[in-house]
């Protein structure tokens, strides 16, 4: 196996700017961007109502949403399809083989993420300011908007290592989205694709954007929690 | 529509409070009317802090009852606190204080000139834009100082605001409530330090284990206290 | 509270749908060969196969195919057992698969009206340059499996229910192996596509039957060659059925069956035909032959 003309070849797809290669990258980013966003305004306050709320149970709730933190893809995957083949309950919606099924797949791993680390830094800043939140008749829920905007540093974090996860997984998109060519086929799936007819430049290529991707978030989270740093004191 | 009545006096009626299987409060009745400082004073664990929780709202009392001649809940509630350690959220001073206004419910545009009110009276003006946060203890109280004045309470609590703080930033918070009580806010704060009941106190409530245990003008109390719990204490020595 | 935070939920869920409904409304521009899609994207699902995907031959005739009536194929891709149950759940409007004794299975049991020929390619019996079992070269598929067999030769099978898979369990039959009994070690079974079946018998130096579409365009053979080729057992036939509307009304049946007529029209067989890799033809049509 010749590694220098494969890295060759990867290097100049990604420079040419190969219009399939930009659908391909494209496609994973809008995908994965609208399901961080939907997690984001489902999970972001469903976290920190979780925080503040106290019932009989709650303690199996976290323990469960931690746990669902590790949820295989593949898995998220084979659930959506069984809800969205025309044979399972949301079939009329002809949403299966389509983005929107991959979208909500990866919304489904991407929220237990964002609900569990919201509701630990939500949990943390009210033992915190609960007494002053309180004192200027902030109590109860009313407290969320205050809470998660000053969390915002770590819940930028929340929302990347959602990302992060969303954008690294190839089982669940795979399943609901059916790697249609031009359609429904995104980094992870292509690679997983090329891979197996043995096409290794484009694996490759695709391989060290998602690389690339990765460090790129990693260095936004490491900026966020700097200047999150500052303003904690 | 403004309710013009003032919401002093304040009333407590038998107020006790329930802990850890104790009454960590006990049966405790007193009136604040409006005007001067009042300090609450006792050792250590005497139930200091809980009263101001209890007068405040954040305590519920689980006998007897806490009552204000006026409306003093919900949103406007002409009634702020200022607690030892200052709680300053993540954010600059000025938006510290906007943000107390606008749990408040005061709108937008009144929001600013009120803040920037604030930090011109307390000195602060020139840190509007700094974080809260980075800022030294002296300042951090004084800005909570400030974030509850621009509320524009009629009674202020203040939960042993200096205990954490060095001589120099404690002479100039004890400045500032002067100056408070000057303009008509009435004070209600507790301490351990004698020295500073002394400086600020018009009224003595004295606390012990939880019991009201000595009432008095200051000048009284500390010429003459009557119960050999404040005896020991302005002594000097260690009671429980 | 309890209130607030329904509202909350409430909150949520609806800027989901919204997100949802958003995203299905912008789609991703198809491929640049592709002629513009009419108003509406007109498309229909065809399910089909792994290897026929791999082999290229869908990039090359579905531009023809969109250009002449404006309607988009979407194909999913997987093995022949998934590829029927896909049709039989109506998430595909037409299927195209190389099974004949399951594809007949599918019409029985209603969910096509009819089975039409469309094309063949065939099977090559792929292994390593050092051929462990001695086979190379012959033209007798049972014998050389037979072989295999006997000398434990490593052998990797797809085993995942393909058309490919059907036929490779097929021949042992002829063979008279039973491989339930004889099973040993040396027979692989991978569960995978032809291409990552093939990835793994050149990382283990086996032999592994393969259609000669995808063996073709495969690009990563390392230490592997054609060792059998040529058998008339080795012919690999596809069949094309558009999905029974009595069975799941929902399905495109016009765009569906023009699909279908298209294949086996001259002008698709035509197409089907002209597709080539390294100036070899994958692909024989045989639409017109009886009993394909």
């Amino acid at each position: 196996m010749d590694f220098a003309a494969i890295f060759k070849a990867a290097f100049a797809l990604v420079v040419g700017l190969d219009p399939g290669f930009l659908a391909i990258v494209g496609l994973s980013l809008k995908v994965t961007l609208t399901a961080v966003l939907i997690a984001g305004l489902i999970g972001l306050p469903l976290g920190a109502a979780l925080a503040l709320a106290r019932f009989p149970g709650r303690s199996v709730v976290i323990v469960c949403l931690n746990a669902l933190m590790g949820l295989p893809p593949v898995v998220a995957g084979l659930f959506v399809f069984l809800l969205l083949s025309r044979s399972g309950p949301l079939g009329p919606l002809g949403l299966l083989f389509t983005p929107s099924a991959m979208i909500a797949a990866q919304v489904i791993l991407v929220l237990p993420i964002v609900i569990a680390l919201t509701r630990q830094t939500v949990e943390d800043l009210w033992s915190e300011y609960r007494d002053h939140l309180r004192s200027v008749g902030l109590q109860g829920m009313r407290a969320i908007p205050t809470l998660l905007f000053d969390g915002r540093f770590a819940l930028a974090t929340a929302l990347l290592a959602g990302f992060g996860r969303a954008s690294a997984e190839v089982g669940a998109v795979l399943i609901v989205g059916g790697n249609i060519a031009g359609y429904t086929r995104t980094m992870t799936t292509t690679i997983t694709l090329e891979t197996s007819k043995g096409d290794l430049p484009l694996a490759l290529g695709l391989g060290l954007v998602l690389i690339a991707l990765t460090l790129a978030i990693n260095a936004v989270a490491f900026g966020a929690s700097r200047i999150g740093a500052r303003y904690a004191g | 529509m403004r309710d013009v009545t003032s919401i002093l006096p304040l009333s407590l009626e038998t107020v006790s409070f329930l802990g850890a299987g104790r009454k960590l409060v006990d049966a405790v009745s007193l009136v604040v009317p409006a005007g001067g400082v009042t300090v609450l004073l006792g050792p250590n664990g005497a139930g200091k802090s809980l009263m101001l929780r209890l007068c405040h709202g954040l305590l519920t009392p689980s006998e007897g009852r806490v009552h204000w001649a006026a409306s003093a809940t919900g949103r406007a509630k002409r009634h702020a606190m200022v607690f030892q350690k200052p709680i300053m959220l993540r954010r600059s001073v000025q938006a510290n204080i906007d943000h107390a206004l606008a749990a408040a419910g005061v709108a937008r545009a009144q929001r600013r000139e009120r803040a920037q009110a604030a930090l011109q009276r307390f000195g602060l003006s020139e840190r509007a834009t700094q974080p809260a946060r980075l800022l030294s203890g002296g300042e951090q109280q004084r800005l909570a100082i400030a974030r509850a004045w621009s509320l524009r309470p009629e009674l202020l609590f203040l939960d042993e605001p200096t205990s954490q703080l060095d001589p120099a930033a404690t002479r100039q918070i004890e400045e500032l409530l002067t100056g408070l009580v000057a303009e008509g806010i009435t004070v209600l704060m507790s301490t351990h330090d004698l020295g500073q009941a002394k400086r600020l106190a018009d009224r003595v409530l004295f606390l012990h284990r939880g019991r009201l245990i000595e009432d008095s003008l200051a000048e009284y109390f500390f010429a003459e206290p009557q119960t050999i719990e404040a005896r020991a204490f302005l002594a000097g020595d260690l009671i429980w | 509270m309890i209130r607030t935070r329904r509202l909350l939920l409430a909150a949520g869920f609806s800027a989901a749908f919204a997100g949802l409904a958003l995203a299905q409304t912008t789609t991703v521009a198809p491929p640049a060969a592709a002629a513009p899609a009419v108003a509406g994207t007109r498309f229909i699902i065809v399910s089909s196969t792994t290897s026929t995907q791999d082999s290229g031959l869908f990039g090359h005739i579905l531009p023809l195919f969109q250009a002449k009536t404006g309607i988009e194929v979407r194909v999913v891709s997987q093995g022949t057992g998934q590829a029927l149950d896909t049709g039989r759940r109506g998430d595909a409007d037409v299927v195209f698969v190389h099974a004949k004794a399951q594809e007949e299975k599918f019409l029985a049991e209603g969910f096509a009206l009819e089975r039409k020929p469309v094309m063949y390619n065939d099977f090559v019996l792929i292994g390593p340059k050092s051929d462990p079992a001695g086979v190379a070269g012959t033209k007798d598929i049972v014998a050389a499996l037979k072989a295999i067999q006997e000398k434990a030769a490593p052998f990797v099978s797809r085993g995942d229910k393909s058309g490919t898979h059907s036929a490779e369990l097929a021949l042992w039959k002829v063979a008279g192996i039973d491989l339930d009994q004889k099973k040993g070690s040396w027979y692989r079974d991978v569960g995978q596509g032809m291409g990552a079946a093939l990835n793994t018998a050149g990382g283990m130096g086996a032999y592994v039957l393969s259609d000669r579409g995808t063996w073709i365009s495969f690009k990563n053979r390392g230490d592997l060659t054609i060792a059998v080729e040529g058998d008339r057992r080795l012919f690999n036939q596809y069949g094309v059925m558009a999905v029974n509307p009595a069975k799941h009304p929902h399905v495109k049946v016009n765009d569906g069956q023009a699909f279908v007529n298209w294949l086996v029209s001259p002008e698709g067989q035509k197409a089907i035909a002209e597709y080539k890799i390294d100036g070899q033809q994958l692909f024989f049509p045989n639409a017109t032959q009886a009993g394909a």
